[in-house]
């Protein structure tokens, strides 16, 4: 785990172990912001930028601050709150510098907070227990690959809107049974590496 | 807003209303350990524990929380009970709390219990509130373990890790006993039952539409 290259994991959690199709993180944004492509591409890259950049500070805090003194257990806590402040901080910054970005991406930043994809990248990087540098990768290919899952899903259900689908399964169920296919499409590539 | 009556808060957090086949909401963090039923159980507890538990906290204090910094308030009490969740899983069943893994931190970010601390803890009376966490983390949790069932079902050939259809195939002639269907246990198949399941609970309600029509 240790000598993993960086840059294994970064392919490995783009494609392998997709964060949203293998491991189910991040469904309810996914589910409910994939109508359209520029939606779901402003949102895939919010998340691709706070998940990089929560899973360094997570990491900072967690490996040098609370395991140093025993506070293993506030984690959950701890992370919670690192992520809803760095939203909220780049929120602020954002609507300073850039209104043309904050108008795109503003609108996506309150969800973020609650995307469990940015909570969960960071407690499986403690689990696991990667360095600072796979722990960036980590985040940053979790994120491009929740953003390739999203777009792809909002290309597909674009064209779909003017299929005839059975009135029980429109909306969600049909979205699920997508995602189910393009999960078994992701399957296909776990035999090139494999992260754990 | 009126105060609601408890049957009526029951059946709509069961079936009605209920937070998975009719709003999709929260499925992230248990999704991923139906595949072993016995797991899905001990999720599923958890979160009925938090659920319940941290409507009642809020509720308690509803009158003192400041407006601005309410969702703040109700990410830090939920995130102290899957704190107590998670060291008790630790101690009593650890191997099941090392299977789950992250996913028992991932109840902080179940759209469920913040929706249910939004839409009615942060403005209805203590007992309540209680019964409104308990009732919609029971309706969450019922349907995971009928997913559950079936995943282990299809998946292992067992109900709760002991084998059924195995002894089923043969007993009616298939002398290989019975295939797994390891595609159950693997992500697509938790994709595709949950797909299923929606299909089949909007139909029932559709028919029963009409019916009363």
């Amino acid at each position: 785990m240790i000598n993993l290259s960086p840059w294994v994991i970064f392919f490995a959690s783009i494609f392998t172990g997709n964060i949203l199709l293998t491991y189910f993180l991040g469904m309810c944004s996914f589910l409910s912001v994939s109508r359209q492509i520029n939606t779901a591409l402003g949102l895939g890259l919010a998340v691709t930028f706070v998940l990089t950049l929560t899973a360094a500070l997570n990491h900072v805090i967690y490996f040098r601050l609370l395991e140093p003194m025993g506070l293993e257990y506030l984690r959950y806590i701890v992370f919670i709150v690192v992520i809803a402040a760095t939203v909220q901080f780049i929120e602020m910054v954002v609507e300073r510098y850039s209104e043309a970005l904050y108008i795109n991406l503003g609108i996506f930043l309150p969800l973020i907070t609650v995307n469990c994809a940015i909570l969960g990248v960071s407690l499986f990087m403690v689990i696991r227990r990667y360095t600072f540098i796979q722990s960036v990768f980590f985040g940053a290919g979790s994120g491009l690959g929740w953003l390739l899952a999203i777009l792809a899903m909002a290309g597909i259900r674009e064209k779909l809107k003017e299929e005839r689908i059975p009135s029980a399964l429109r909306g969600p169920g049909i979205a699920l049974i997508i995602t189910g296919i393009m999960a078994m499409a992701f399957v296909g590539f776990s035999g090139i590496v494999q992260i754990q | 807003m009126p105060t609601p009556k408890v049957p009526q808060i029951i059946k709509d957090d069961l079936w009605k209303n209920n937070p998975v086949t009719v709003q999709i909401l929260g499925i992230c963090s248990t999704l991923a350990v139906t595949n072993i039923f016995l797991n899905t159980m001990i999720m599923g507890l958890g979160l009925i524990f938090v659920t319940s538990f941290s409507a009642l906290t809020i509720s308690l204090i509803r009158r003192i929380i400041p407006e601005r910094v309410r969702m703040m308030v109700q990410v830090l009490v939920i995130s102290s009970f899957v704190v107590i969740v998670d060291i008790s899983l630790k101690s009593t069943v650890p191997e099941i709390s090392r299977a789950l893994g992250p996913y028992v931190g991932l109840i902080i970010t179940n759209c469920i219990i913040m929706g249910r601390m939004e839409a009615f803890a942060s403005n209805q009376p203590p007992g309540l509130s209680f019964l409104d966490g308990l009732m919609s983390g029971v309706g969450y949790a019922w349907i995971l373990l009928v997913i559950a069932f079936f995943r282990e079902l299809l998946g292992f050939g067992t109900v709760l890790g002991r084998q059924v259809m195995d002894p089923l195939m043969r007993a009616v002639g298939v002398s290989e006993g019975w295939t797994q269907w390891s595609f159950m246990i693997m992500a697509p198949g938790g994709f595709f039952m949950l797909a299923a399941f929606i299909w089949i609970a909007n139909n029932l309600s559709v028919s029963r539409v009409r019916h009363l029509k």
